[in-house]
């Protein structure tokens, strides 16, 4: 230890332990100081920079809550089936909307994952034979990965107009990155001898992934595609709002010509939509990572 | 257990395969299953790409269009707009920090409500995890919206999305890890005398507090994301910019502003990746952290403790 070493060696061992504790108190005590000046001059910054303003939040927070309140004012007890009736005019519209949004999310997450996980195999250290095939699958991943999907529609609308195309192939686009990299880093913690035993009795690249990478990973590559599919759910409800297809664009309409009681019936769906995928998809998750720990 | 290789008969193969039929192959209700799944899986894919217009000429017949467009990207321009670009950068910053942060504080109370061992009241542990649920059930975008139509366009409604969902998944993640907590401890700070914000203080913070902080950290990445196109419904940002210059066809400066998101998420990213690890590892004085060390010995020099 440095200081240890820089202590008198006359001093007995209670007053060295005491100078070395006083020393590592102080290097403590200045690193804390030093993060919580870097924390508060990143805050005011932060704070003047955008505006911030506590003032215009409880002004607002009546407002927004009375936005709820009127966005769910349609219904009374006595006449509850009827006024449920009239809330959801519209449910034939929203509901095809909010299918389009579902379907959006599936197709963007199976193409994705299949097309993420075959890459993914190239895009692993340990894995790949060539390393600038790997470098620039690698970086391609992380691009695709790290432009947010609502970007990639705002991109894809131009050449293939507003409407559901143009969203789903923005969600295709990022579900790639995203299930490549982490697949890549599955991969990359696999345990190597299986590698080696199928390289030992006489299988190439493709027979190694086969049958000594996939069983490894696929209950992973597995639950992190439910969670996918959770994530794309929720992507997908708003990419109507570029016009990108589903019911994000009944939803922006609504809140844009202020239909407060359509809003609330809308967004009642969505999130029971999004609430109800992310407990089946939180299930099944829990099913095969069960399944995961069988395996060891 | 070291006998080599020996090659078995033919003979030999088929004995083992009638007496283990299921390692060498499925059986036929397996069989059966795995292709009827394979096929409507496929069959239902199929029908999804056709609705949503990958077999029409509307995809195949654009694929030149987007390669024009990509073609337009490069090089990246900033139309003059440059020091633009980096305030609203500086704006998508300040969002996702002040969001994160109200969202971290306002998840610390409600978690200890949400977590089975704190609340006994089951019925408001089951609201407050019900109720976080929904909170993260709406995307950035729709919570932007809607502070964007109470409170006007702006960073202020962006932040406000930011802490909402924030805080509907912290909530839930701070009180898996209070959850989990090891009641030893707790039993000790009780055994001699502490009350119950002194068990909180001594018993359970130390505990939990690297996984607060580390989920905190993480969701702030994240939060940095999200901040980054908010703007495209105007609650802040660099995405109003973006999208304002997509629509405008303005794709060189588009790509500028793609690339300066680019640039700031990875960097985000890496100084929380390195933060998130420094805290997990504890302090480094005993562990030897060269860099750590050589900032402080500078600093000690310059300012050596008073002798005593």
């Amino acid at each position: 230890m440095a200081v240890e070493a820089t202590t008198p060696r006359e001093l007995d061992p209670v007053a060295r332990f005491e100078a070395v504790r006083a020393d590592y108190l102080r290097y403590k005590r200045f690193y804390t100081v030093l993060f919580w000046v870097g924390f508060l001059a990143c805050l005011a910054l932060a704070i003047v920079q955008t505006g911030f303003d506590i003032f215009k939040i409880i002004e607002a927070l009546p407002r927004s809550s009375s936005f709820i309140v009127k966005s769910y004012s349609a219904l009374s007890w006595d006449n509850f089936w009827h006024d449920l009736k009239d809330w959801y005019w519209g449910f034939g519209k929203w509901f095809d909307a909010l299918l389009v949004s579902l379907m959006m999310a599936f197709t963007a997450t199976v193409v994705g994952t299949t097309v993420g996980g075959l890459l993914s195999f190239i895009a692993s250290r340990n894995l790949a034979k060539n390393y600038w095939l790997y470098f620039v699958t690698r970086r391609i991943l992380e691009i695709a990965r790290t432009v947010p999907d609502i970007v990639w529609a705002l991109i894809f609308i131009y050449p293939f107009g507003v409407g559901p195309l143009a969203g789903v192939l923005a969600l295709i686009v990022h579900t790639t990155g995203a299930q490549g990299k982490l697949f890549s880093e599955v991969n990359e913690n696999v345990d190597e001898k299986p590698i080696e035993g199928i390289r030992a009795s006489g299988g190439d690249w493709f027979e190694e992934i086969r049958f000594a990478v996939v069983p490894q990973v696929l209950p992973n590559f597995i639950s992190y595609t439910f969670w996918r599919l959770a994530l794309n759910v929720q992507a997908a409800t708003v990419m109507g709002f570029v016009s990108a297809g589903g019911i994000g664009y009944e939803l922006i309409t609504a809140i844009r010509l202020l239909y407060f009681l359509d809003v609330g019936a809308i967004l009642l769906m969505v999130i029971g939509t999004v609430f109800l995928i992310d407990m089946a998809s939180e299930k099944m998750r829990h099913y095969f990572i069960g399944k995961e720990t069988l395996l060891h | 257990m070291t006998r080599g290789v020996e090659v078995l008969s033919a003979e030999q193969i088929r004995e083992q395969r009638e007496r283990y039929p299921r390692v060498f192959s499925m059986t036929l209700k397996q069989k059966v299953v795995r292709w009827t799944a394979l096929i409507l899986t496929v069959g239902f894919l199929l029908y999804m790409l056709d609705r949503l217009g990958f077999f029409s000429d509307r995809f195949y017949g654009n694929l030149g269009k987007l390669a024009v467009m990509f073609g337009q990207m490069f090089p990246p321009t900033t139309g003059g707009q440059f020091w633009d670009f980096v305030d609203a950068i500086g704006d998508t910053l300040g969002m996702a920090l002040i969001g994160s942060l109200i969202g971290s504080i306002a998840a610390l109370p409600l978690a200890f409500m949400a977590a089975k061992n704190f609340n006994p009241i089951r019925p408001l542990q089951f609201a407050t995890r019900r109720f976080a649920d929904v909170l993260r059930a709406a995307d950035y975008m729709i919570w932007g919206l809607i502070f964007v139509r109470a409170m006007g366009l702006g960073p202020m409604p962006g932040i406000l999305a930011i802490a909402i969902i924030d805080c509907g998944i912290l909530v839930i993640l701070f009180s898996e890890a209070i959850e989990n907590i090891d009641r030893k401890q707790i039993e000790g700070v009780r055994a001699s005398g502490g009350n119950r914000l002194e068990v909180i203080r001594f018993g359970v913070l130390p505990q939990v507090m690297p996984v607060l902080l580390t989920n905190a950290l993480y969701m702030f990445e994240s939060n940095t994301r999200a901040a980054t196109i908010l703007g495209i419904v105007g609650a802040g940002g660099i995405g109003f910019l973006l999208s304002d210059n997509l629509r405008a066809f303005e794709f060189s400066n588009a790509c500028t502003i793609i690339l300066m998101i680019i640039v700031v998420v990875y960097v985000i990213d890496y100084g929380s990746r390195k933060l998130r690890e420094r805290y997990i590892r504890g302090d480094d004085y005993l562990q030897g952290d060269e860099r750590a060390r050589s900032l402080w010995s500078t600093w000690f020099k310059k300012f050596p403790p008073r002798e005593s």
